[in-house]
């Protein structure tokens, strides 16, 4: 487990790194086509132990254009197109639940998902992303965002909106800001930042990876982790770290929409958040199995 | 569904309206649930195998749903009176031929006439070249043939040609025609989905590798390791990975949904074509798939490839064509007394339509296996490295839509394609083929326009320089004036790709003349130039003939002015 969780933590390291200079290099050009987050991406990796007799590959993938980059409409002669529309002016839906399960730790069972939601043109759309907690018939915690994800690069997505957090305890508002994507290797990556009121800010970072064992059996390790600028008592959360979830889960896709898994993980809390915990008679560390379901249309 | 061919040289003439007779004999469906009773009461089934043969100049081709049953559930197709393939056309050069299309489907259609030169008008693209035709409507096309050789007709609108509107169109040479045979066969390759293609393109949106069985995994990492060694295998997966590329991107689809059909038939009902032993058998291939690659062979018989897209070429022999979507060609063979298979594998390995010829009816040799998909290779991706050769990228490249660029891309047309290489067969190549008579105008290109072929497979989009249709100008032709284009492929696949109304007179590494083409097959990280004669008004179509790339906006519009 040791050696996944620190694949994990690589990408996490990388994402922090990454976000950085999104920001700084994600213009805002006129018609969207924007730069790719540099840092992120793979011209800013490490070539040199490639061992492809030096082959750098570097500028395949991203960048900036070159100030000399041809204009895709110089052979138009001034002619515009005709009444044709195809697939690309379309709007699509989707819904990926990624995690619906049952989750048991050493004393309490509960139900956990965690879904996305997206409508929209190619790179332009509408997202909601929900995850919670469902213990003892009650929504015991929830997070549900409603972004507006914006396409800045060949793998990446800035999102812009707002969060809401609900359940038993009192309810909170954010603006978020995040970016989504897919990062060098496959590292699926969600990364949002929050202000919310009363000067709170958050961070959350999510990353998991696809390892195909065979074609349908897949293991997807997962690595959750939230970060609170200043503590909340209310919901008893703590400045700092404040908690961090590592799993892994087994899916068998009967179809690619389809797939029940089974998997482990361990979550933690940290720092002030530790403190409510060790208070309410909490555990801070505890080993969950977890079964459920992965489904999307 | 099984029809045997009379053993007949060419179909005689069926006088217009006697095909609808005929058709109950093929594609019968038993058991059909009432909400799949087609629209059309006279078409109680579609026909497959042989598809009728319609000549002279004045036709009716009537678009309507026909039930099918191709892997034992029953579907909708739409069809032109009434099969699979649509009848064939046969035309005389110099003809003017009248077509009234009738539209009795619940959405708009249109027929294009794939390959040949006609005013604008007639070329039936809806959106560029007229309105399309809405339900319940007719149109009427008509124009003069000026042209020889085996094309094709298709419908332009929605996903109707994943759904069965494609035929065959043969046009007979004025005199005695230089390609000899005693006998002919039109065999066209296609693909079918039972799945709605609305529905196979939204999947593809969602997850780009939804239909592909043959990713890279953990225990193919172990094997790998064992054939190369930890280091090079390792290094391999890391190269890929790390460009979130995947070498077994083969096919957007694949035999998982597909039933690769020849002639409207499964492998399983197996057309046959029956001859004399000893005969010259022109085979006319033609593939009209919506998104299949076919590579096409018939163990134990030599082809000699006369013609590409309906162009004659000097004769070239060869054991294996790759045919891209759209391509056709005509091969000569001469069958001994035995039996042989037509075996079309597609790209990725997954599936294959079959066919047989016979020198008896009932009779089927063996089907050879699927060879094994081979992962795309680095001149895919990176092209020629030794090259000096650059590729000019538009500013569009680098936005999200385009998930890599080849700076300096490959030239050589003389290889075969991935899965092909080395393969112990003599495989037909570009480089094979040469257009007798040479090129159509001797002029050399007035100016130079360079078009990247670009997507982005984890979006699923496609696209011209990085602009999908939705977001491009058109591109003007000076008329009259004589231009070379220049493709380079900036995507891990192979496009076929297709410019209505005029013919792209390809040229080689060198510049020289090769062969005329209207589709034409660009490989991955490869760089083709090919010369236009824009001599032909109006506005056009420009499209990859991979039915999704299109619809998903690799596709340019053409204005000749």
């Amino acid at each position: 487990m040791m050696k996944k969780r620190t694949v994990c933590l690589i990408a996490a390291a990388a994402l922090a790194f990454g976000m950085a200079s999104a920001w700084a290099q994600a213009p805002a050009k006129e018609g969207g086509e924007t730069g790719t987050p540099a840092a992120i991406d793979h011209s800013q990796m490490d070539h040199s132990r490639m061992g492809h007799g030096g082959v750098d590959h570097g500028s395949m993938q991203g960048g900036p254009p070159p100030p000399d980059a041809r204009d895709p409409h110089a052979y138009s002669g001034g002619y515009a197109r005709g009444p044709l529309h195809l697939a690309d002016e379309h709007s699509t839906g989707s819904l990926l639940v990624d995690r619906f399960e049952s989750v048991s730790a050493r004393d309490n069972t509960s139900t956990e998902y965690e879904l996305q939601a997206s409508y929209g043109r190619l790179y332009d759309r509408a997202v909601l992303k929900a995850e919670g907690e469902i213990d003892g018939g009650k929504l015991h915690d929830a997070r549900t965002e409603l972004l507006w994800g914006h396409a800045v690069g060949a793998y990446w997505d800035a999102q812009l909106g707002v969060r809401h957090d609900s359940g038993v305890k009192p309810e909170r508002n954010w603006l978020a800001f995040g970016i989504q994507g897919l990062a060098p290797y496959w590292f699926e990556i969600d990364a949002t930042a929050y202000v919310g009121e009363q000067g709170r800010t958050a961070l959350r970072f999510a990353g998991e990876y696809e390892l195909l064992l065979t074609q349908k059996l897949i293991l997807q390790p997962r690595l959750e982790a939230n970060y609170y600028g200043k503590s909340d008592d209310a919901r008893e959360r703590g400045a700092g770290l404040s908690d961090a979830v590592a799993g892994v889960r087994l899916r068998y896709e009967i179809r690619r929409e389809f797939a029940p898994y089974v998997g482990i993980e361990w979550a933690g809390k940290y720092g002030g958040t530790a403190d409510h915990a060790r208070a309410a008679g909490e555990r801070t560390r505890e080993s969950r199995l977890v079964a459920g379901l992965r489904f999307w249309f | 569904m099984k029809r045997i061919l009379e053993p007949v040289v060419v179909l005689p003439n069926m006088p217009r309206r006697r095909f609808l007779q005929g058709l109950a004999t093929g594609g019968v469906l038993l058991g059909l649930s009432p909400w799949l009773k087609p629209a059309e009461a006279q078409y109680v089934a579609t026909a497959t195998g042989t598809a009728p043969v319609l000549s002279g100049t004045e036709f009716d081709l009537t678009i309507a749903e026909t039930p099918v049953n191709f892997t034992g559930r029953p579907r909708m197709a739409t069809t032109i009176n009434g099969s699979i393939p649509a009848p064939t056309l046969r035309w005389r050069v110099g003809d003017t031929v009248t077509l009234r299309v009738h539209n009795r489907l619940r959405e708009d259609s249109s027929i294009h006439w794939h390959g040949i030169l006609l005013p604008y008008q007639m070329d039936g693209v809806p959106g560029i070249s007229f309105n399309g035709i809405p339900p319940g409507e007719s149109f009427t096309y008509r124009f003069k043939v000026q042209q020889s050789g085996t094309y094709w007709y298709h419908s332009h609108s929605g996903m109707q040609e994943q759904t069965g509107m494609y035929g065959a169109i043969v046009i007979d040479p004025p005199g005695r025609d230089p390609i000899r045979a005693d006998r002919e066969y039109i065999v066209q390759f296609s693909d079918w989905t039972d799945e709605n293609p609305h529905h196979v393109l939204a999947k593809l949106r969602k997850q780009s590798d939804y239909y592909n069985f043959n990713q890279p995994t953990v225990a193919g990492f172990f094997r790998d390791a064992k054939a190369m060694g930890v280091s090079a295998a390792f290094e391999m997966r890391k190269m890929w990975n790390e460009m979130r590329m995947n070498p077994t991107d083969l096919a957007d689809i694949s035999g998982y949904t597909y039933t690769y059909l020849t002639n409207g038939v499964t492998p399983a009902s197996n057309w046959t074509g029956l001859f004399r032993p000893g005969e010259k058998v022109r085979l006319r291939f033609i593939n009209g798939s919506a998104m299949t690659f076919l590579d096409v062979r018939i163990p134990g018989l030599k082809m000699t490839v006369v013609q590409a897209d309906g162009q004659n070429v000097e004769p070239v022999t060869v054991d294996e064509i790759r045919m891209g979507v759209a391509e056709t060609y005509d091969v000569i063979v001469q069958p001994k007394d035995e039996t042989y298979t037509i075996f079309a594998q597609s790209m990725d390995r997954t599936g294959f339509a079959r066919a047989t010829l016979a020198p008896r009816a009932g009779m089927q040799a063996v089907v050879p296996a699927l060879d094994k998909p081979e992962p795309l290779a680095m001149e895919d991706m990176m092209g020629d490295m030794t090259s000096s050769l650059r590729a000019r990228h538009a500013h569009t490249e680098y936005g999200p839509s385009v998930d890599m660029r080849v700076d300096t891309p490959r030239t050589n047309l003389d290889d075969p394609g991935i899965g092909l290489r080395d393969n112990g067969r003599r495989v037909l190549t570009y480089a094979d083929l040469h257009t007798v008579g040479g090129p159509l105008d001797k002029r050399g290109p007035g100016r130079e326009i360079e078009l990247h072929l670009t997507g982005n497979m984890e979006r699923y989009t496609w696209s011209f320089d990085g602009l999908e249709f939705g977001k491009s100008t058109p591109v003007h032709f000076r008329h009259n004036e004589r231009l070379r284009v220049i493709f380079a492929n900036d995507t891990m696949m192979t496009h076929p790709m297709h410019m209505h109304g005029m013919w792209k007179e390809l040229e080689n590494p060198d510049g020289k003349f090769q062969v005329r083409k209207h589709t034409l097959n660009v490989q991955p990280a490869q760089r083709v130039s090919f010369l236009v004669t824009a001599d032909a008004l109006g506005r056009w179509a420009w499209h990859c003939h991979l039915m999704f790339h299109m619809d998903a906006g690799m596709f340019r519009e053409v204005v000749v002015a």
